[in-house]
């Protein structure tokens, strides 16, 4: 299945909505060409199993081959650590998003706003709300999701997919940073 | 109170000159002010008086919106696109939006516990007069009703002075929802401090609410040692006539149980209900039995077990009628907010309405006598019960193996269900024989029927859950104790000392509805752990069932393994929605009773003592109605955060302060007038929460507050940084901002701490008395 509609039916945009990301290489593109990129990860990361492996550690690779500064909502912290990674930061979800909209913050490093947000792995819900929330209060800043789940009110994001294709996606987009394509 | 009317009503009055029936002569007000408290500056605030407060809670912690929607569509101008920035044809922008939508919100919350109160006072006043004295504790509660003190200016004694009371409610809530309307309010932080103040409203009307009944009901009065309630499906007995009772307002469960004692039914059926009436049913009726929280309304009338069904108002699903209809119980609706299209009944013989409803000629009447639904209700039972003998519509394990397997498999279940559940899978397994993964949704599922709604084959998918999950269901047997309303004085002298300098490191209140992210396990394990921690656990509505609905490892409930008094350790129940106002209250009272400051129409200094002082958290776990915004909104008004699950992010705006922006964190110290630095104590106002994990180490921080003495620092800090290594699995990034002095540092953590703090380049700095408001600073000695 890869569909375009929001997963949860009733999370309709309206006039804005996200650009369906065709496949990896465009998100990679997007990354590759961001300055100051930071993914979130919600606490589904070790929730979700794809191709029997968690989402955390697909994550993990992802951000090790990227150097993309990650930052953990919830309880994941602990997740990394004892994965032996350890973000760049955490925070709560509505922590991270109240930071996004506001244009004078600096990063998690406070070297400068982030220009891409990529968020992946929390409660579809929440991750929709504060996605809207960017979308609408934070309008110079692009957002980007790496679920499996469409997001409307992101920039850009993934169609709906099964956790196969899924599992494809985030291997596809580690391989072409650590190749350097 | 201030002000009494007069008012006589005579029968019938005979004169030389006349004779005159049913007179009734209403001569104004007569002053009678025997409360000897001076008035505070905000009596009777009107929807602007206390704005400067509200703007500088919303100052420190601002808005962050999420809309729901990008449109307005409420005036015929639009619908209106209002994305990123646009302006919508009245002018109003997303972020002004927003608020409306939290105004709105907070307004139906408080209009809705204001309209309950109404009901019950007028109907009290009707049936005992307007002289009826309150007494919600007796010689334990001598302020009785500390929110209406606090906001009112009135100390009410009577039936008859809840009535004025409730007037100025209605007058508020009136002028809230008018701004609300197109052209009223352009700027998004009035719509807020209007929100706020929707709050204060709806704390008011519901403590009238509460106070009323417990004074006429004789519901527990600030009872530690109130009785432990039976609850869960598989507490009722099926071989008796089951009557449940559905919604929040106790009138109509009054009238059923007063009926079942004077004809010495009582034992003779069962009375169980959800949400908040089973909540006030067992404060009235020890034997009546709590089933469960308001998720759960299809689950039980599709189990079969109740043979008429009582709907009341607020949170009652509207397809109830129907789905009794499937199991052949009659309804009877008893509130006229919630008149669900029957024929209007209250005024025919009792006779005729238990024949038609017993022969089905109707399946449901509306009947607005209190008393009548008494009778009818248990008549009805009585006859139909034998008849049904509890029929249920739940399919058998054939007929889910053999319906799942006509499954498309097209995901709409899992598309449509709030918590995202992985149905088809479990459709998959049903088709295979294995309803293992179906009976593992039992406890997640919220009932709220979305999937089957969905499903384009129809498949009664919440029926094959809950039949899978049957054996479970009709097990479940533990106990909640009946909400004990206030907190007694003497409970706030022996506590408040140790609350406010730090030493009982917090009060944590579960309350609001079930919409839980992953069942009710969380909230009893959040309880269970702050409990343990010799915090103060109070609980009210939904959450207090389900903080009831476990066990421990010695089989006891959490009400049976803590005590019910306000003391470090204590697990409260405080009743159903309407008795929130005793948290609010007790936090007041810690003010007033333990610190001496008036109440008395006095709100801004004592919401400023409360939000420096008492170290409160709210915890709406499962949160999902505008009752649960108003009620929030009551607590962030006077200063006390409240966290909400992740569900509770679709409130659409949290009020959030930011930890990294120093100059936020300011406040003066009252002894001198220095503006102090106090760190982010409490950090935020309202937010969002992913995970029981980060809830508790959400609520041990929540509970800083400026005002702590270094040991009670000490206590806190310990808690937050302990919670935070468990869960975290690392020490606060943050631990230097709640540190002022080297004594703060709990002792087997000083070396630790100590790096940590010089590496942070930290300074040491003063422990003021804190206070936001200038006028409280004392003059500086000469």
């Amino acid at each position: 299945m890869m569909s375009c509609e929001p997963w949860q039916c009733a999370e309709i945009a309206a006039t804005k909505k996200a650009n369906p990301i065709t496949k990896p290489e465009v998100a990679v593109a997007m990354i590759k060409r961001a300055a100051r990129p930071i993914l979130v990860v919600g606490s589904n990361a070790t929730e979700r199993s794809l191709e029997g492996k968690l989402l955390i550690d697909y994550i993990i690779d992802l951000a090790k081959a990227s150097n993309v500064q990650v930052v953990a909502t919830a309880h994941m912290v602990a997740e990394f650590l004892k994965r032996g990674y350890e973000p760049a930061d955490f925070m709560s979800a509505m922590d991270i998003g109240n930071r996004l909209v506001d244009p004078t913050w600096q990063g998690i490093d406070g070297k400068g706003h982030p220009d891409l947000a990529m968020f992946v792995g929390l409660p579809y819900y929440m991750e929709s709300l504060i996605l809207s929330g960017l979308k609408h209060f934070a309008p110079d800043l692009r957002t980007m999701t790496l679920d499996n789940l469409f997001h409307p009110h992101a920039s850009w994001s993934f169609p709906n997919a099964t956790p196969k294709v899924w599992a494809e996606n985030l291997t596809v987009m580690t391989s072409k940073f650590k190749g350097g394509n | 109170m201030a002000k009494k009317g007069l008012f006589v009503k005579a029968k019938e009055l005979k004169t030389d000159v006349a004779l005159v029936k049913n007179l009734e002569l209403s001569i104004g007000k007569l002053v009678d002010d025997s409360w000897d408290e001076p008035m505070g500056p905000t009596p009777m605030p009107h929807i602007s008086t206390l704005r400067d407060w509200d703007m500088k809670l919303l100052n420190k912690y601002k808005p962050f919106y999420m809309p729901d929607c990008d449109l307005c569509c409420l005036c015929t101008y639009g619908k209106c696109d209002l994305t990123a920035g646009k302006r919508g044809a009245c002018g109003l922008n997303i972020a002004d939006q927003s608020s409306r939508i939290v105004l709105i919100a907070c307004s139906i919350g408080a209009a809705t516990h204001t309209g309950h109160a109404r009901h019950v006072v007028d109907h009290l006043i009707e049936e005992y007069g307007r002289n009826h004295s309150l007494n919600v504790g007796g010689l334990n509660v001598d302020v009785e009703a500390p929110v209406t003190r606090l906001v009112t200016g009135i100390k009410p004694e009577t039936l008859g002075d809840l009535d004025e009371v409730l007037t100025y409610c209605e007058t508020q809530v009136t002028h809230l929802l008018s701004a609300a309307h197109t052209g009223q309010e352009a700027c998004n932080l009035d719509f807020e401090s209007k929100a706020l103040h929707a709050g204060r409203v709806d704390q008011v009307g519901m403590e009238v609410a509460d106070l009323a009944q417990i004074s006429v009901f004789d519901f527990p009065k600030a009872d530690p040692e109130a009785p432990l309630i039976e609850m869960g499906l598989g507490t009722i007995d099926k071989a008796k006539p089951v009557i449940c009772c559905i919604g929040h307002n106790v009138v109509p469960s009054v009238g059923i149980i007063d009926y079942m004692k004077a004809n010495k039914l009582d034992s003779k059926l069962e009375v169980v209900g959800l949400c908040c009436t089973a909540i006030d049913n067992s404060r009235y009726f020890d034997r009546a039995k709590i089933v469960g929280p308001i998720s759960w309304e299809l689950r039980v009338i599709r189990s079969g077990l109740v043979d008429v069904l009582v709907l009341d108002e607020q949170c009652v699903r509207t397809d109830c009628s129907n789905e009794a209809e499937r199991i052949n119980a009659p309804v009877i609706a008893a509130s006229e907010k919630n008149c669900i299209g029957y024929k209007n009944r209250t005024n025919d013989p009792v006779d005729e309405i238990v024949n038609d409803l017993v022969t089905r000629k109707v399946p449901g009447v509306l009947i607005l006598d209190p008393e009548k639904v008494g009778e009818v209700a248990v008549r009805v039972a009585q006859k139909v019960a034998p008849m049904r003998k509890k029929m249920d519509v739940l399919p058998s394990v054939e007929e889910i193996t053999k319906l799942a397997k006509t499954c498309r498999h097209c995901n709409l279940c899992q598309r449509s269900c709030p918590q995202d559940l992985n149905i088809p899978a479990a459709m998959t397994a049903a088709a295979e024989g294995n309803l293992k993964p179906l009976t593992e949704l039992y406890e997640e599922c919220i009932g709220c029927g979305r999937c089957e709604e969905a499903c384009p084959v129809k498949l009664q998918i919440h029926s094959f859950i809950l039949k899978a999950g049957q054996k479970f269901m009709l097990e479940e047997t533990n106990f909640c104790r009946a909400g004990r309303g206030a907190v007694q004085d003497i409970e706030i002298r022996s506590a408040g000392g140790p609350i406010v300098l730090g030493e009982i490191p917090g009060i944590l209140a579960a309350v609001g509805c079930a919409n839980y992210p992953h069942g009710g396990k969380d909230v009893y394990d959040i309880c269970r752990e702050f409990a343990k921690r010799r915090f103060i656990v109070m609980t009210s509505g939904c959450s207090a069932m389900s903080a009831g609905s476990y066990r421990n490892e010695e089989g006891q409930t959490l009400y049976e393994e803590f005590p019910g008094s306000f003391e470090a350790g204590g697990v409260l129940n405080v009743g159903s929605c309407v008795s929130n106002p005793h948290i609010a209250g007790a936090a007041i009272k810690v003010a007033n009773i333990f610190a001496k400051r008036n109440l008395r129409g006095n709100y801004e200094e004592i919401a400023d003592y409360i939000h420096n002082r008492v170290g409160a958290v709210g915890l709406a776990w499962g949160a999902y109605s505008q009752k649960a915004a108003s009620i929030a909104s009551g607590f962030w008004s006077l200063g006390v955060p409240v966290l909400v699950g992740p569900h509770g992010s679709k409130y659409r705006r949290m009020l959030m302060g930011r930890s990294d922006k120093p100059e936020n964190w300011e406040v003066y110290d009252a002894r001198t007038g220095d503006v102090v630095n106090v760190g982010p104590a409490p950090e935020h106002l309202f937010q969002t929460v992913e995970t029981p994990q980060e809830a508790m180490v959400s609520i041990a921080k929540l509970c800083i507050r400026p005002n702590d003495t270094w040991k009670g620092r000490s206590i806190k800090l310990s808690h937050y940084i302990d919670l935070h290594k468990r869960n975290y699995g690392r020490m606060p990034k943050d631990i230097h901002l709640f540190v002022r002095t080297m004594a703060d540092v709990p002792t087997t953590m000083k070396d630790e701490i100590k790096d940590i703090l010089d590496a942070k380049g930290w300074k040491e700095t003063v422990i003021p008395d804190p206070t936001m408001l200038p006028r409280m600073i004392r003059k500086k000695k000469e």
